[in-house]
């Protein structure tokens, strides 16, 4: 009964807009679910990284140092390439075609914080990014003996590598979309530099063989980084020593790391683009 | 002025290079008017109407709307505008329900989805993926959208392309209740009918300049214009004369035959008429 008698103006403070927390939840669930509903883009973001690394299993048998398997070395990068698939390429392929058509003018419209969008995007790619790398080592323990790493530290290690290298490729992600002009474009723009990133940062070569040149350029960016950081973890410590810098360089993986999360921010923050272009 | 105007703007102009499409535009909208821009393609209603909506920059003028400037709107403004865009695409792979229950959340004083979805008459696809719609039925989601957090001022450009007949009455008693209910409504047509049909004031607009505001039926001083009265002849002949006072005609007429005129008709310019003789003006 008393709450009839309250003024219309009090009903309309008194109702619940969700806070910060639960917007950015509700956005994140709406992302997966538009990601888990289209089957394509599950499959071959989730099987991209299985197939390749059975490739090379199957091409690379033998040892690459003494107790250390080829896969063993190469599930490193695999990692590292998934999660920069599910969040680099994921992300600059579709907020382009998010875009073009109009989704994100429609948000623009209404009275959502712009950083939800973001948000929603980022638990999905962790989401998203934490089952595909699970999936990668389950079916590369079963099929070729993938040694799991042994101590807490280097899974504490496996756990903020992969965190600040997949929140470094996601920023970097939503801040190349607003490069691609078009819908069609976006894969034009990544997939280049997904790949050239791949090749040189020690994705589908041992590293330590690339030109010292290319290994130089490579360490400018975050993919270089994440795959020695996963290797720390991978790896036993006696192969340390064949690293570039002659150990795994840790604390060097999380400035770098980190560095690029701070670089995809600012790119973000100040070259997104909710429109396109013929939207005046 | 806050309290009796929504929208005041003065003097606004924006170019796209050589091409001016809104060129001193001056407009006002009250509170609780339903406000229709009529004006061929290209004469700059969306550029206006995004210009007010915050997506557009002006080149020069003043706006305010609902009491904010929308390049810089106040923290609470967006609560309060609802928005249905001329062209926009839809989600992917997510249902009609699913985006008006998602959108519902992102508003302090939402409507009830449910309702809302019945109200713009799609109950029966609330569970279909939203690229399985018909365009109509897209349109309507786009109503949906646009009135879901209870707008103080709803802006609709074009909002019934693709309606059919039908449709088309049912969008006007919804924005009919809306204005009822206290809303203010802008919104862009292409249909004189429409606007004659929802508007208090119809403002025209083309080649980027606003040429006349008025009530519909004072638009181009319909109601001083000429009314055409036309007959037939005894010889089998329509003959027909413009004239200001069409009644002392038709008496006359009516003298002259002894009684019934016969295929009397005595018409004014439709709204039609009146429109496509001021754009065709320019
Ligand atoms: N993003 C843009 N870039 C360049 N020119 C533009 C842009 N948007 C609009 N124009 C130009 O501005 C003018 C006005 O366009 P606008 O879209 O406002 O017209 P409109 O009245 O809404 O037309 P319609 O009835 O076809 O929707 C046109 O000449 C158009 O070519
Ligand atoms: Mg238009």
């Amino acid at each position: 009964m008393t709450t009839t008698l309250k003024p219309a103006t009090a009903a309309r403070e008194a109702s619940h807009q969700p806070g910060p927390l639960a917007l950015a939840l509700r956005q994140g669930r709406l992302e997966l679910t538009q990601f888990l509903r289209s089957r394509e883009s599950v499959v071959f973001t989730m099987g991209f990284p299985i197939i390749m690394i059975l490739i090379f299993a199957a091409v690379f048998d033998g040892e690459i140092a003494p107790g250390v398997s080829f896969p063993q070395y190469f599930i490193t990068g695999m990692i590292a390439a998934g999660l920069m698939t599910v969040s680099f390429q994921n992300l600059g392929i579709w907020i382009p075609i998010e875009r073009d058509r109009g989704v994100l003018k429609r948000y623009r419209g209404t009275p959502m914080p712009k950083w939800v969008y973001f948000a929603g995007k980022v638990i999905m790619v962790v989401v998203v990014g934490i089952t595909e790398t699970a999936l990668l080592i389950a079916v590369s323990v079963a099929v070729f003996d993938l040694q799991l790493p042994g101590t807490a530290a280097k899974w504490l290690t496996f756990g903020w590598v992969s965190v600040l290298g997949i929140t470094a490729c996601t920023l970097c992600g939503i801040a190349i979309s607003s490069l691609a002009r078009t819908a069609r474009s976006g894969s034009a723009v990544v997939t280049p530099v997904a790949l050239i990133l791949q090749f040189t940062s020690g994705v589908f070569f041992v590293f330590t063989q690339l030109p010292s040149w290319m290994q130089q350029v490579a360490a400018l960016f975050p993919l270089k980084w994440m795959c020695q950081g996963l290797r720390s973890v991978f790896l036993p410590d006696t192969f340390a020593g064949q690293e570039p810098g002659g150990s795994y360089e840790l604390g060097r993986v999380a400035l770098v790391l980190a560095a690029w999360c701070v670089i995809g921010l600012l790119l973000c923050l100040g070259t997104f683009r909710w429109t396109t272009r013929r939207d005046g | 002025m806050e309290n009796e105007l929504a929208i005041v703007a003065r003097g606004l102009r924006k170019a796209y290079g050589e091409n001016t499409a809104v060129a001193e535009v001056d407009l006002e909208v009250r509170r609780g008017e339903v406000f229709a821009l009529l004006g061929p393609n290209g004469a700059g209603k969306t550029t206006t109407v995004e210009i007010l909506e915050g997506y557009r920059r002006r080149d020069a003028g003043e706006v305010s709307v609902l009491g904010s400037d929308p390049a810089t709107p106040a923290a609470n403004w967006r609560n309060r505008i609802g928005i249905v865009l001329q062209g926009v695409g839809e989600f992917d792979e997510l249902s009609v329900s699913e985006v008006v229950h998602h959108f519902a959340g992102f508003y302090a004083d939402a409507d009830d989805p449910e309702k809302v979805i019945a109200r713009v008459g799609l109950a029966g696809k609330s569970r279909a993926r939203t690229h399985t719609l018909s365009g109509g039925q897209k349109r309507r989601l786009d109503v949906a959208l646009g009135i879901i957090g209870r707008p103080e001022l709803l802006f609709l450009d074009e909002p019934t392309t693709g309606f059919d007949p039908e449709a088309r009455r049912e969008f006007w008693q919804l924005i009919r209740d809306l204005a009822a209910a206290g809303t203010t409504i802008v919104l862009t047509t292409h249909y004189l009918d429409e606007a004659e049909a929802l508007a208090d004031r119809v403002g025209v607009i083309a080649s980027g300049r606003l040429i006349e505001v008025a009530a519909p039926e004072h638009l181009g001083n319909r109601q001083q214009a000429h009314a055409t009265v036309s007959w037939r002849t005894p010889e089998g002949l329509t003959e027909s004369a413009e004239s200001a006072t069409p009644t002392e005609l038709v008496t006359e007429l009516a003298a002259r035959f002894g009684g019934e005129v016969p295929g009397l008709t005595v018409t004014r310019p439709t709204l039609e008429d009146i429109y496509l003789q001021m754009i065709g003006h320019r």
